[in-house]
C-alpha cells in the first residue's frame, strides 16, 4: 500500500501508537486449546500464555484487537511479536516457530492497517514490528555470587534479533520497534544485527528504540541514566527514541524531558496505565491517564504517543482526541549529522 | 589604532555543535565539548602499565583487580583504560571476564570504558561487553587503509568512539610533519569514507620521552604540542589524547621529577588543545607548587629551550629525590568507651569510625532511636554548648554535623524497620521548612542554618532555591511544619519575603516565620514583614541564633509568650525607626544635582581603550584566578571575623581559621588541578558620555548612534561643606564637554559547574565540603572580577598599563578607577543588570542568566561597570526621596510603582 514517509507526518502532527495487546487478549479468556493447532497438538510443553503463538492459532482474535485500536485512532500498530525471538521462545520450546510468528503477525497487522487506510487514505496507518527485550540480559549476572556470569552473549542476541527483524520485514512491517529495553547491551546487539541485515540487502525500515526506566531511581534495569542510554544507542540513525512500560505517565516526565532536550531523533512515549495495584491490575482510567499525558503535550515533549501495559482502545481514543489539540515536538535537524 | 571601529570581537571557542561533541557513557553520561576541561583517563587497569594490576590478573585475583578499578574512579578518573595485552594471558578471555565483572559494580561502571589493545579480536570482544558508549584504543593505518576502514566501520557499528594512533604503513610518526600528515589522512578517510562522526575521532599523536640524552628526542614534546595545535585548528571536532607518563620515561625512579614533568607537559599540552589523556593523578604535581628551579629546568627540557637542558635537569634531579611525608594519626581516643568515642568523633568531626561505633552502640541499646537520643545527642549537645560559648566555630560544627548525618544515615534503615513494625514511634524537636525565596539562588547561609538546626535535632525540610510562595506554603501545610525559614541574599528577595508573609496572612496561617540572609535586617523584618503577618516573625542574624529562636517558637510552653514578645519588639523597633527617620533631611534632587562633583575635564584625558566592543573569555584558567582571592570575606562567610592573614594567628579563632584555610586550599588544589569549575567572563568597552545622571554608550567613536543608556541615582542627603552629592554619571565626561570618554561593563562567573561538585558532596552527606565548595566558588567569582579588572586597566583599556600592585593593594582597591555593580550601594537598581547582560550578550558569551528578580545564575557571578577616571570612587547612595523616584521613573520609562518596588530598600518614604 502506498503511504507517505512517516517522517513527513511526524513533523506535522503527533502520531498515536496502539495500546496493550496482553490486556486485550486476557478479555477473551482463552484456554490451552486456543494456543494449539494441528501441528502443535502434541507439543510437550504447556503453551497457554505464549501470546505470540496466537498469530498462528487464532489470527482472528489478533486482527480484531488490531482493528479495535485502529478504530480508536491509532496511527501505528504493533505486531503481536513481543517475545518473537528464539531466545524468548525457548521457554515454550517454540524456537522453530519464530519465523512464522513474526511473518504471520506482520501480515495480520498489515492487513488490518491496509483495510483502514483504504477506508480513509487521508489517515494512513503504519505497522511497527515489536521486538521485546528477551528474558535474558547481556550485562547482568543471574547469580549474585558470580557477578561475571552471563546467560547470553552479544552474538547470540544479535543473531536472534536479526532473524526476528528479517521475518518481520518480509511480513511487511513499516518500522522496527525495539521496546521495553531493560539492558542497553541487548539493544545494541539488536541494532548491530539489524544493520547487518540492511547491508545484506533486506529492505531498510526506520527503527524506533524504546527504553524502560524501571523505578524512581531513574535508571534502566542495567543501571543507565536516560542520557547515558540515549548516548549508547544514538550511533544508529533512529526514527525515534523514547520510553515505555514500568512507570505510569506522571513518573516518566523527568526522563522524557531529558530525551526532549538531548535526542537528535523524534521522541515517543507509551506509559502503562499507572502502576499495578495489589491485584496486579493497571487501573488508571482513560481520562486520568489522558490528563497526565496531556502534560507532556503541553510541554511539547513528544512526537509519538501510545499506551503500554493495562491500556485499552478507550485509553488510545482519549489520547488521540487530546493529541489533536497539540503540536508535535520540534526536531532540530541540525543535530543529526549522520549521512 | 584599532578603535574607531565597532568591533564585535568574539573570542569564544568553536560553537558547542553536537557534531563536534564527544558523547560517551557508562551508566552515566560523559560529554566532552570543544573547549571542555581536560578529561582524565585512568591508567591503572592496564597490565602493561601497572605491575600491581598485572599481578592480580596473573594470579587470578580478580576481586583485587576490580578494587583497583574502583580506586581509580573514586580517585577522579573520568574514563578507565583497560588493557590485557600480556604474552602469558589469554587477552580476549581476560578482557571479557574483567569487563563483565566491573559491569556489576555501579560505582565503577558509571564511567565509560576505554578498550585498549593492539589486537583487533580483543577490542571486538570487549566492544561486545559494554552497554555504554566507550572508546576503542586504538586503530591505525599501520597495516594499510583497507584494514583501517574495515575496523573503523565496525567501531562505528558497535557505537564506540575511536583513538587513532599517528601510525601508518611507514611506521610511527616521530616528527611534527609526519604527525599532521597521518592525522589529516586518517581524518579524511574517517569522515568521508566511513562517515565517522568527527566528534568521535580522537587522535593520539604519540607522546615520546624527552631528556633521554639523544639529540633526536629533544623536540619530542614540542612536536607533540605543535601537532596537537594543528589538529585542533584543521580537523574540526577531532580530539587529542595521549599517554602522559611516557614523557618522563628517562626519570623512572625519581618521582618528584616525574611528577613535575607530567604536570609541565600537561600544562603546555592542554594550552595547545589536548582534550584528554591517560594520567595517573597520584603522579601529578600541582603546577603552581613545583619548586621554581625544578620548574624552570623541566620547562627548559620540555620546550627545548637550552642545549644543556637535559644535563642540567639530570644533575639537579639527583639532589631532588623525594622525601616521604607521612603522618601518623593519634588513635589513643579509640580506647575509650563507645559513648566517649562517639562524642570525640562528633566534636572532632572524624567520620572514619562512625559506622562501627554506631553499630556497637546500637547493639547495646533497646531501640536505634535511643542511640540518637543518647550518645549522639549528648555529643551534639556538647558541640552546641561549645559553639554557643564561642569555643567551637562554624566550620567545626558543620564537620560535626557531617558525622551526625552519617551516624543517622546508618541507623535509618533500622529505624524504618522499627517503624514498619510499630508505626507510632519517632520524635524530634520539631519540623522546620527552609527555602530560598523565588528569584534568588543563594543558599550558603540557609544551608548552614539548616545544618546547625539539624544538629539540634530539628527535622529540616530544605526546599532549595528559587522556591515560589505557593510551593512553600503548600509544602508547609502538607508536612505540618512548625516553623518556616525564608532566606535570600539579593534585595528583591526582601519583597518576595513580604509577599510570602502576606500570602500566609491571606490563607489564615499562623506558622511562625524566621527571616534570614545577607540583605535581610531586623529593621526590614520589623517594618515590612512583621506588619503583613499576624503570626510570629523573627529576624535571625546568624546560624548560632537560629537554635534558641526555633526552640522558643516550637516549644509548647514558650511559644505563646515568645510570640507576644517578638511582636512587641518588632513594634518598638518600628516606632523607633520611624521616629528617627522623620528627622532625616534630604535635599531636593534639583539641589543635589547642583552639588555634583565637579571634575575638570581638561586636567586628565582618559586614554581610548586598545580594543572597543565586546570580548568573551571562556574556560579562563582557574590557577590565575586563584591568585586574586581575597580571603577576609571567606572567613566571614563561615562566621569567623577578622582580617586575613592576621586571623590565622588570632588568639581565639586562629587555630580553626588556619584549619579552615588549609581545607579550603586543598579543595582549591583539586578544583584548580582537575578543573572542576568553569570560569567564563565577558567584558565590553565603549565610547561614552554622560547626560545628566545617565551614561550614554555609543556604537562607535563617531558618537552618532546611541546603543545603550545606563541610568544612575544621586545621593540626596545633606552634605557638609566641600562634600558633593555623588552619582556615578559624574565620573564620565558630559556630552557638552566635547571630551571623548569611555565606559566599560563586565560579567564574570565561576559557578557553572559548582552544582556537580556540590551534588557529589551532598550525596556523600558531606555538608562541610558542600558549603565549602559554594563558598569557594563565590570567592573565585570575586577574584575573577578582580583579575579581569586588572587586565582591563593594564591591557584592554590600558589606562594603567604600568600599574604594579600586589594582592593586598588590589584588595584595598589602590588602583585607578572603579567597578561598581548594579544592585550594590553606589547603584542599587538591580534592573540595570538586564541592560548590562543584553549589551554583553552575557547569556551567549558566558552562559550566565538573570532570574526574574535579577539574580545572576549561576550564583557565583559578578557583573558591573568599569569607570576609569582617577577621581572616581565608591560611595553609598543612602536614601532618596520621591522627587528623584519620579524623575527616575520617567527616565526609565516605567511606572513610579514599578520603580518603588525595585528601589524599596533605598526609599526615604
Amino acid at each position: 500500500m502506498n503511504k507517505p514517509d512517516i517522517r513527513e507526518l511526524l513533523s506535522k502532527r503527533i502520531l498515536i501508537l496502539d495500546g496493550a495487546m496482553g490486556t486485550m487478549i486476557q478479555k477473551y479468556k482463552l484456554e490451552e486449546k486456543d494456543f494449539r493447532n494441528e501441528a502443535l497438538a502434541n507439543h510437550p510443553k504447556p503453551l497457554k500464555g505464549n501470546n505470540d503463538l496466537l498469530s498462528i492459532t487464532r489470527p482472528d482474535i489478533i486482527k480484531a484487537i488490531h482493528l479495535e485500536y485502529l478504530e480508536a485512532g491509532a496511527d501505528i500498530l504493533e505486531t503481536n511479536t513481543f517475545s518473537g525471538t528464539t531466545i524468548a521462545q525457548e521457554d515454550y520450546g517454540c524456537q522453530h516457530l519464530v519465523h512464522d510468528i513474526n511473518y504471520l503477525s506482520a501480515k495480520i497487522a498489515c492487513e488490518a492497517a491496509d483495510e483502514m487506510t483504504a477506508k480513509d487514505p487521508s489517515k494512513p496507518r503504519y505497522v511497527a514490528g515489536s521486538m521485546g527485550p528477551t528474558n535474558k540480559t547481556a550485562s547482568i549476572s543471574p547469580d549474585i555470587n558470580d557477578p561475571g556470569k552471563r546467560t547470553t552473549s552479544f552474538n547470540e542476541l544479535r543473531t536472534a534479533f536479526k532473524d526476528q527483524a528479517k521475518s518481520l520485514i518480509e511480513g511487511g512491517v513499516d518500522i522496527l520497534l525495539l521496546e521495553t529495553i531493560i539492558d542497553t547491551l541487548n539493544a545494541k546487539a539488536a541494532l548491530f544485527g539489524i544493520q547487518e541485515l540492511f547491508d545484506e540487502g533486506v529492505r531498510e525500515v526506520p527503527i524506533m528504540v524504546s527504553g524502560t526506566i524501571t523505578d524512581a531511581s531513574g535508571r534502566t534495569l542495567s543501571g543507565q541514566t536516560t542520557e547515558a542510554f540515549l548516548i549508547s544507542v544514538q550511533h544508529i540513525p533512529l526514527l525515534s527514541i523514547g520510553l515505555n512500560c514500568a512507570l505510569g505517565a506522571a513518573a516518566m516526565r523527568p526522563y522524557l524531558q531529558v530525551l526532549d532536550q538531548k535526542a537528535p531523533f523524534f521522541v515517543h512515549v507509551y506509559p502503562n496505565a499507572g502502576l499495578p495495584n495489589e491485584f496486579g491490575q493497571y487501573d488508571e482510567s482513560p481520562e486520568f491517564m489522558g490528563k497526565q499525558v496531556e502534560e507532556f503535550l503541553k510541554e511539547g515533549l513528544v512526537n509519538i504517543l501510545g499506551g503500554c501495559c493495562g491500556t485499552t482502545p478507550e485509553h488510545i481514543r482519549v489520547m488521540a482526541e487530546i493529541a489533536e489539540h497539540y503540536s508535535p515536538r520540534v526536531l532540530e535537524e541540525a543535530l543529526d549529522h549522520r549521512p | 589604532m584599532v578603535h574607531g571601529l565597532w568591533s564585535m570581537v568574539k573570542f569564544t571557542m568553536k560553537d558547542q555543535n553536537t557534531d563536534y561533541t564527544l558523547q560517551l557513557s557508562g551508566l552515566e553520561p560523559l560529554v566532552i565539548y570543544e573547549g571542555s576541561n581536560f578529561t582524565n583517563i585512568g591508567e591503572r587497569t592496564n597490565v602493561t602499565g601497572s605491575r600491581k594490576f598485572l599481578k592480580c590478573i596473573q594470579e587470578g585475583r580478580f576481586d583485587d583487580a576490580v578494587e583497583i578499578a574502583r580506586e581509580q574512579v573514586n580517585g577522579g578518573a573520568q574514563i578507565i583504560d583497560i588493557n590485557m595485552d600480556e604474552g602469558m594471558l589469554d587477552g580476549k578471555e581476560t578482557m571479557v571476564k574483567f569487563l563483565n565483572l566491573i559491569a556489576a559494580e555501579p560505582d565503577i561502571a558509571r564511567v565509560p570504558v576505554m578498550i585498549d589493545s593492539s589486537k583487533w579480536e580483543i577490542i571486538e570482544a570487549g566492544l561486545q561487553c559494554i552497554q555504554g558508549k566507550g572508546i576503542v584504543n586504538s586503530i591505525s593505518m599501520k597495516a594499510g587503509e583497507k584494514e583501517f576502514i574495515e575496523q573503523a566501520k565496525k567501531v562505528k557499528r558497535y557505537g564506540a568512539a575511536v583513538i587513532v594512533m599517528a601510525f601508518d604503513e611507514e611506521g610511527q610518526a616521530d616528527s611534527y610533519e609526519r604527525r599532521i600528515e597521518i592525522c589529516a589522512r586518517a581524518y579524511k578517510i574517517l569522515t568521508e569514507i566511513v562517515h565517522f562522526p568527527p566528534g568521535d575521532i580522537i587522535f593520539d599523536p604519540n607522546i615520546f620521552p624527552v631528556a633521554t640524552g639523544m639529540e633526536e628526542h629533544r623536540q619530542n614534546a614540542v612536536d607533540f604540542f605543535r601537532a596537537t595545535h594543528w589538529i585542533k585548528e584543521h580537523l574540526p571536532g577531532a580530539k587529542v589524547s595521549g599517554g602522559v607518563s611516557n614523557v618522563s620515561f628517562s626519570f623512572r625512579g625519581n618521582d618528584p621529577v616525574r611528577e613535575a614533568m607530567h604536570s609541565v607537559f600537561l600544562y603546555h599540552a592542554i594550552k595547545h588543545g589536548m582534550d584528554m589523556g591517560i594520567v595517573n593523578p597520584s603522579q601529578l604535581a600541582v603546577y603552581d607548587e613545583i619548586d621554581k628551579t625544578l620548574l624552570e629546568m623541566v620547562e627548559d627540557v620540555m620546550l627545548d629551550r637550552r642545549d644543556d637542558a637535559t644535563e642540567r635537569l639530570l644533575d639537579f634531579a639527583e639532589t631532588f629525590k623525594g622525601k616521604s611525608k607521612e603522618r601518623i594519626a593519634d588513635l589513643s581516643w579509640r580506647e575509650g568507651t563507645v559513648k566517649d568515642r562517639l562524642a570525640h568523633a562528633l566534636i572532632k568531626g572524624i567520620v572514619d569510625y562512625v559506622e562501627e561505633d554506631v553499630e556497637e552502640a546500637r547493639l547495646t541499646f533497646e531501640r536505634p532511636l535511643h542511640v540518637i537520643e543518647g550518645p549522639l545527642m549528648d555529643g551534639m549537645n556538647v558541640v552546641g554548648d561549645l559553639f554557643g560559648a564561642g569555643k567551637m566555630f562554624l566550620p567545626q560544627v558543620v564537620k560535626s554535623a557531617r558525622v551526625m548525618k552519617k551516624a543517622v544515615a546508618y541507623l535509618l534503615p533500622y529505624m524504618e524497620e522499627e517503624k514498619r513494625l510499630n508505626p507510632n514511634a519517632s520524635q524530634n524537636n520539631g519540623k522546620i521548612l527552609m527555602a530560598t525565596v523565588k528569584g534568588d539562588v543563594h543558599d550558603i547561609g540557609k544551608n548552614i542554618v539548616g545544618v546547625v538546626l539539624a544538629c539540634n535535632n530539628f527535622e529540616i525540610i530544605d526546599m532549595g532555591v528559587m522556591v515560589p510562595a505557593e510551593k512553600i506554603l503548600e509544602r508547609a501545610v502538607q508536612e505540618g511544619v512548625q516553623v518556616i525559614g525564608l532566606s535570600g541574599l539579593i534585595t528583591p528577595s526582601l519583597d518576595e519575603m513580604v509577599h510570602v508573609a502576606r500570602e500566609m496572612e491571606r490563607l489564615g496561617m499562623n506558622i511562625p516565620l524566621m527571616i534570614g540572609g545577607a540583605t535581610t535586617s531586623r529593621i526590614h523584618t520589623a517594618v515590612k514583614v512583621d506588619t503583613e503577618y499576624s503570626g510570629a516573625v523573627v529576624h535571625v542574624l546568624d546560624a548560632s541564633k537560629s537554635v534558641p529562636v526555633a526552640s522558643s517558637l516550637i516549644s509548647e510552653e514558650l511559644r505563646a509568650p515568645y510570640t507576644l514578645k517578638v511582636k512587641e519588639e518588632n513594634k518598638k523597633f518600628r516606632e523607633d525607626y520611624l521616629a528617627r527617620k522623620r528627622e532625616k533631611n534630604l535635599l531636593s534632587i534639583i539641589d543635589a544635582r547642583k552639588n555634583r562633583q565637579k571634575i575638570d575635564w581638561n586636567k586628565y584625558t582618559i586614554p581610548a581603550p586598545k580594543v572597543l566592543g565586546v570580548k568573551a573569555f571562556r574556560n579562563f584558567p582557574l590557577d590565575i584566578i586563584r591568585k586574586y582571592i581575597d580571603w577576609t570575606p571567606f572567613f566571614l562567610s563561615w562566621e569567623l571575623a577578622g582580617r586575613y592573614p592576621a586571623i590565622l594567628k588570632d588568639e581565639i579563632v586562629g587555630e580553626e581559621a588556619t584549619r579552615l584555610f588549609n581545607d579550603a586550599n586543598s579543595m582549591l588544589d583539586e578544583i584548580v588541578g582537575r578543573r572542576l569549575f568553569t570560569a567564563n567572563a565577558v567584558i565590553g568597552l565603549f565610547p561614552a558620555n554622560s547626560d545628566g545622571d545617565d551614561v550614554i554608550l555609543y556604537e562607535d567613536d563617531t558618537r552618532h548612534r546611541e546603543i545603550e543608556r545606563f541610568l544612575f541615582l544621586r545621593q540626596q542627603n545633606e552634605k557638609g561643606a566641600g562634600l558633593a552629592n555623588h552619582c556615578l554619571a559624574d565620573y564620565v565626561a558630559p556630552v557638552e564637554s566635547g571630551v571623548k570618554d569611555y565606559f566599560g561593563a563586565f560579567a564574570v562567573t565561576t559557578g557553572l559547574r559548582v552544582d556537580e561538585l556540590v551534588a557529589k558532596y551532598d550525596a556523600d552527606l558531606d555538608d562541610y565540603k558542600s558549603i565549602m565548595a559554594k563558598a569557594l566558588a563565590d570567592r573565585l567569582a570575586e577574584s575573577f572580577a578582580e583579575c579581569m579588572h586588572e587586565q582591563v586597566r593594564k591591557e584592554w583599556w590600558g589606562y594603567a598599563a604600568n600599574e604594579h600592585l600586589d594582592n593586598d593593594a588590589l584588595v584595598q582597591e589602590k588602583y585607578q578607577g572603579i567597578r561598581p555593580a548594579p544592585g550594590y550601594p553606589a547603584c542599587p537598581d538591580h534592573t540595570e543588570k538586564r541592560k548590562l547582560f543584553n549589551l554583553l550578550k552575557a547569556e551567549e558569551n558566558a552562559d550566565m542568566q538573570l532570574t526574574e528578580s535579577m539574580a545572576m545564575m549561576p550564583a557565583s557571578s559578578v557583573s558591573g561597570f568599569y569607570i576609569a577616571h582617577p577621581e572616581s570612587k565608591y560611595f553609598g547612595l543612602g536614601k532618596i526621596d520621591k522627587d528623584q523616584v519620579i524623575d527616575y521613573a520617567r527616565r526609565k520609562g516605567e511606572s513610579i510603582e514599578w520603580v518603588e518596588k525595585w528601589l524599596r530598600p533605598v526609599l526615604n518614604y
